[in-house]
């Protein structure tokens, strides 16, 4: 669902002559060869955006190839994988269910907003420390899952945790070791 | 996914008047949990979206009137209603079936007017490189009735559709007697959710009562005694985020061990959400784990079974007979 635009908004301008954009979040009518568009205007990880985009672009597809964020991931894009779980407003979301549009306003967090390469999330380090990934497509998925998981005081017990995590699949089948990371770093998350 | 206008009106009226203007070929969203996963397949070709997100504000409430009713906003999503503590309360089934529904990704995004209009999960209604299906195309056919169904209905089939209603919830609320506020171009009335959804009959397309335009603005839920005594029970294929091969509500008002009032859901058997009275009336009257067994076959007596399906009346039963167990092991705290 690429919409054909590839540069990250903050180097195109938003408002482009060739089509003017209507600021009250009104598409023009679908019609052969035009691709109603929309505007939309939400934070990520911290920056503000303001992003023209086909009105079937979905926050997944917006991240990836609009703002250039490839740490969420494409798995099923169905909403049965998990592997594009985000959050918006604090809350653990599917992307590639979340129609781009509806996301005014609000802050998405990913998992390139999560720590950093100085100081890892406790859960990034917990996933390390308990070997909680084989190839890592479903990780950052997974972190982003876990914790919502914690924050959400899913992180009772490793039965809990496995309920919790559920919407998140690994095809490599790690569950043990995530089971473990998660309850290890519900002990040292502080936000 | 189709080209696709879209819309983000401000009031409920805004997005009525988009609606009925565009005679059924606009689609509310919220969560897009269905609508999106479809829109994709194909399956679902609105010519636009009406973007519910800004009345979301005004219409997610959780509360109870001095009457006893509980009354959810329409766009309250799935897990806030499942972690408010009046529901966790009060209607513990409500609790239960919206914590072991979907994942919690999907919770924290499906609105409960939403889920409780789901479509089916037929995978030859999803699959639109099938030719027939009634529910999709009207009057092509039913793949499912001609050939393999795969966890389909034995409850409320017809010649035309045997797909099964899938969601959790609904078949809770009917069970308990609770009501759709809907709003839409006639103005505003109540559906009981026992009704909202139609029996696929002669024609499956149709699949609820509500007309293009109309939106459920809340979900009331009228006061029982047996509410606090309520609880649900959910076989599925694996333990977590998974749909029901079949569900069973079960809430009870004990005296002495006797059943003065009993309500019975059934999910993931039927074509849409299913309220058992013939399972209500052999529990009121007796000791209901006494009554489990015939309960159960009374519930399933109508059942229409193929040998592809026959499973789904002993998951049925199985589930309704645990379900009665469990709730009279429930410990209720008095008022």
């Amino acid at each position: 669902m690429n919409d054909g635009h590839s540069l990250a908004p903050e180097s195109r301008p938003a408002m482009t002559a060739a089509r003017p954009l209507r600021a009250d979040g009104e598409s023009r009518e679908a019609v052969p060869d035009i691709r109603p568009t929309v505007t939309t205007r939400f934070a990520v990880n911290g920056r503000f955006h303001a992003v023209e985009h086909d009105v079937r672009v979905t926050l997944l597809d917006l991240l990836r190839e609009r703002l250039g964020l490839t740490g969420t991931k494409k798995g099923c894009d169905h909403g049965q994988c998990g592997a594009c779980t985000v959050h918006v407003n604090g809350e653990a979301v599917l992307s590639c269910l979340t129609l781009a549009a509806s996301l005014e306003d609000v802050v998405v967090t990913t998992i390139e907003g999560v720590g950093s390469p100085e100081k890892l999330h406790p859960m990034q380090q917990a996933f390390i420390d308990h070997d909680a990934l084989q190839c890592g497509y479903c990780t950052p998925g997974q972190i982003m899952a876990a914790i919502a998981c914690v924050r959400d005081g899913g992180a009772r017990d490793a039965s809990s945790v496995r309920e919790w995590m559920s919407g998140t699949l690994c095809r490599c089948a790690a569950y043990p070791q995530i089971a473990s990371a998660v309850l290890d770093a519900a002990g040292k998350m502080v936000d | 996914m189709r080209p696709v206008a879209y819309s983000r009106p401000r009031t409920p009226e805004e997005a009525i008047d988009l609606l009925v203007g565009a005679g059924g070929a606009a689609m509310p969203l919220f969560g897009g949990t269905t609508l999106l996963d479809l829109a994709k397949l194909e399956v679902l070709t609105p010519a636009r979206l009406v973007d519910l997100r800004a009345l979301r504000p005004d219409y997610r409430a959780i509360s109870r009137d001095s009457d006893g009713i509980i009354s959810i906003g329409g766009l309250a999503t799935m897990a806030e209603v499942a972690r408010h503590p009046l529901l966790r309360r009060e209607v513990p089934a409500i609790v239960a079936a919206l914590d072991q529904a979907a994942s919690p990704q999907l919770r924290n995004m499906a609105s409960i007017a939403g889920n409780v209009l789901q479509r089916t999960r037929c995978p030859y209604y999803r699959d639109i490189s099938w030719s027939r299906c009634n529910r999709r195309i009207p009057g092509s056919g039913c793949q499912a009735l001609a050939g393999i169904a795969t966890s389909h209905a034995v409850l409320g089939t017809s010649d035309a559709c045997m797909a099964s209603y899938p969601g959790d919830l609904a078949p809770v609320l009917a069970a308990l007697e609770a009501s759709a506020v809907v709003m839409g171009g006639g103005g505003r009335r109540s559906v009981p959710i026992d009704g909202l959804h139609r029996l696929p009959g002669a024609t499956p397309q149709c699949e609820t009562v509500l007309a293009p335009g109309e939106l459920i603005l809340a979900v009331r839920v009228p006061h029982f005694a047996c509410l606090k005594r309520s609880t649900f029970v959910k076989l599925r294929n694996r333990a977590a985020y998974e749909f029901a091969e079949a569900s069973a509500m079960v809430a009870l008002d004990l005296e002495g061990g006797v059943v003065r009032d009993a309500r019975v859901g059934l999910g993931g058997v039927a074509t849409v959400p299913w309220r058992s009275r013939a399972a209500e009336a052999r529990l009121v009257g007796m000791r209901p784990v006494d009554a489990a067994m015939d309960a159960a076959n009374a519930a399933f007596r109508e059942a229409v079974v193929r040998s592809d399906t026959a499973y789904k009346v002993e998951m049925g039963k199985r589930a309704l007979v645990a379900a009665i167990r469990q709730a009279v092991a429930m410990d209720i705290a008095d008022d």
